[in-house]
């Protein structure tokens, strides 16, 4: 068993599980998607990130990228919220809010295939 | 060099999830404990205050509470991360400074440069391997004619002085090692522009290195050695090296060949020179005995090269395993007057003080001609940087390394065709060459004089073309008349004509008709190219000067004239 594998996909996990869980519910309801599992989210994935960081592999290469991607959108969703919340006169609406839910669904699909990429790589690694 | 950039994120993997981790863990803290608005009442900070007070603590900005005063709670809590997000910042920045000066990033990045720098050429070019003062000389030499290069060299000084230099070119520098096959492709070995690859360096090994690499890798590709050795010459001739030089053998036969014939050696000398420089004084060596100090590499080209003439030679030389070689040896260094007075100094006519030491050069020479005043002295200078001195002790002759070599090569490189008039010449009479140095007189004056070649075909010279498709007949003399005045020629020396079947013609007469295919060198004074260029390319200059009418030019003024007739 090697621990680095181990930290390592530990963390690509839990950042799409966590998205996951920011991510469902009503899309425009403020009360169904918690501040702070977004916040959890970005911290995660961006550990995630850093851990990719001198991978020489083809597959550490893509990971890396999907990741990247992942890390755009939610500090997107984050500044949107951020700015809806203390800048803009109207407070939170519906409307902003589904913005927010599905730019984090964007950051989802990356860190899905984030996974697959890891299902793949240790499958290969079998045979 | 993409290993160094894997290896440099690899490094900061630890420092940045520390970053994440520390701040993450003090904005999720102040988030949770509660503190008191300004009005008394229950209150959380919220992730946009949490983030933006860590991010100004963390890096020592401290803009204070903000937004409302914190309670002690808060502050008990700030405290702890204080000392949390401070380290592993100082840390994670340290830890990026560090490996953003560290040597081997440096290097790769300076790499990186070179090798965009060198992909970006868009003329072609030589490399030169080795900027010493062999490849400093070359270099000045080569962007005179506009010709562009790449320089490596194993010592960062030398490349620092190529950086500090105005050479009105911008010229790639590398501190690599050239005998690695990585630093040549580099340089650009592999790139379409690259015309060959110039091995200078002082060690015949790394040379011949240069040599093999660049043969097995491009065997298309021109490349030229300095050697010290005969070994190595021989080396290198053996995989084919398309030009190799030993310096003392070529001054060693110059030498010669101004006892010999000092017509010729003029002719040499004035031909290849650097163009526009002053033209050295005409050597005029005498006959009869000389004394030769040292007996190295330098010493046993120019005793050969003497005894081939005939002439008698009496050696010194310090190294008595050396001096026991010969039959007749005076053992010494030649610095003193015993030792030359015991070769016969008094009796000799001439002396080549030939050590690879400057200072006992410098010293054999003053005190022979204290000793004897009437010697015919020559000195060899070692290194660039001695110039003044050697100049100041006004030897007759010196024999400078790195200039002669770089001399060769600049004619090999720019001028082949000169390599071919002068081995003809050599075989002419004393009579025919001396009549060539008169006329070369004549025309150049006080300084050395350019050379240019004209070739008779549609790309380079599209005015003769044009005039030959009226069946005109174009000869010598009419190219190069004065385009202000016909009657005037200028002073300009056909040397050569190689017709298109590959005859050769020496100096050709004036009235020789030229054929499509020729190639004539010319030699004349300065500006001499662009004069000729401008003839040879514009057919109503070359008609006029051909005919002597000017003929009209455009469709209107043609038309005119032809009514008015």
């Amino acid at each position: 068993m090697n621990l680095e594998k181990v930290i390592f996909s530990f963390f690509i996990v839990f950042a799409l599980t966590l998205n996951f869980g920011f991510f469902v519910g009503e899309i425009d309801n403020p009360s169904h998607h918690n501040v702070f599992e977004l916040f959890a989210v970005i911290v995660v994935n961006l550990i995630a990130t850093f851990l990719k960081f001198g991978d020489r592999t083809h597959t550490g290469a893509t990971l890396l990228a999907t990741s990247l991607v992942a890390d755009l959108q939610l500090i997107a969703a984050a500044i949107v919220w951020g700015y809806v919340e203390h800048v803009s006169p109207t407070g939170m609406t519906g409307e902003v809010m589904t913005s927010i839910v599905s730019l984090s669904g964007g950051a989802l699909l990356a860190n899905m295939i984030s996974v697959i990429l890891l299902v793949v790589d240790t499958i290969r690694q079998r045979h | 060099m993409n290993q160094v950039i894997f290896l440099i994120l690899r490094r900061m993997r630890l420092p940045l999830v520390m970053l994440v981790i520390t701040y993450a863990i003090s904005i999720l803290g102040l988030v949770l404990i509660p503190g008191i608005d300004d009005t008394g009442k229950p209150w959380h900070m919220d992730f946009f205050h949490a983030f933006y007070f860590v991010t100004y603590m963390a890096t020592t900005i401290g803009f204070g509470e903000l937004p409302y005063e914190f309670t002690d709670g808060q502050r008990m809590w700030v405290l702890v991360t204080i000392y949390m997000t401070v380290t592993a910042w100082l840390y994670a920045i340290g830890k990026i400074l560090s490996l953003v000066q560290d040597a081997g990033f440096k290097q790769a990045v300076t790499e990186q440069v070179f090798q965009r720098n060198v992909r970006h050429v868009s003329r072609p070019f030589y490399i030169i391997c080795g900027y010493g003062d062999t490849g400093r000389i070359l270099l000045k030499s080569l962007i005179q004619r506009r010709i562009q290069a790449v320089v490596i060299d194993r010592n960062q000084n030398n490349i620092n002085l190529l950086e500090l230099e105005d050479l009105g070119l911008f010229i790639p520098g590398l501190c690599a090692d050239a005998r690695r096959v990585e630093t040549l492709k580099e340089a650009g070995l592999k790139h379409r522009n690259c015309l060959g690859v110039l091995a200078l360096t002082d060690h015949d090994e790394t040379n011949l290195k240069i040599a093999i690499t660049t043969k097995l890798l491009e065997p298309g590709i021109k490349v030229i050695c300095r050697a010290e050795t005969h070994d190595a010459a021989d080396n290198m001739a053996s995989f084919g090296t398309d030009h190799i030089i030993n310096a003392f053998d070529i001054f060693a036969q110059r030498l010669a060949l101004a006892l010999h014939s000092p017509g010729a050696h003029i002719l040499y000398d004035w031909l290849t020179g650097v163009p526009n420089e002053p033209l050295m004084q005409p050597l005029e060596p005498p006959r009869g005995m000389w004394v030769v100090c040292g007996y190295g590499r330098f010493g046993q080209a120019v005793c050969n090269n003497l005894l081939n003439e005939g002439i008698e030679v009496s050696v010194i030389e310090a190294n008595p395993e050396i001096a026991g070689e010969l039959d007749q040896c005076v053992v010494g260094r030649g610095t003193e007057a015993d030792t030359l007075l015991s070769a016969d100094i008094e009796r000799a006519v001439g002396i080549v003080a030939g050590t690879d030491n400057d200072a006992n050069n410098l010293s054999i020479i003053m005190t022979a001609g204290e000793i004897n005043p009437d010697l015919y002295m020559v000195a060899r200078q070692n290194r660039q940087d001695n110039q003044e001195i050697f100049e100041a002790a006004l030897p007759d002759l010196v024999m400078h390394r790195s200039e002669i070599i770089a001399r060769d090569i600049f004619t090999y490189l720019t001028n082949p065709f000169l390599i071919e008039f002068l081995q003809r010449a050599l075989r002419e009479s004393d009579e025919w060459i001396n009549l060539l140095v008169s006329r070369l007189v004549a025309i150049v004056g006080t300084h050395v004089p350019e050379l240019h070649l004209v070739t008779v075909d549609q790309e380079n010279s599209p005015g003769i073309i044009e005039l030959f498709s009226k069946s005109e007949k174009l000869s010598i003399k009419d190219l190069v008349r004065d385009s202000r005045d016909r009657e005037q020629s200028l002073p300009i020396i056909v040397l050569l004509r190689i017709t298109k079947s590959g005859e050769v013609i020496m100096t050709p007469e004036e009235g020789e008709e030229i054929e499509k295919g020729d190639r004539l060198l010319m030699c004349g004074s300065a500006g001499l190219g662009p004069r000729i260029d401008q003839i040879v390319r514009n057919y109503h200059t070359l008609s006029y000067l051909h005919s002597g009418t000017i003929e009209t030019h455009g469709w209107l003024l043609r038309r005119i004239f032809k009514k008015s007739q």
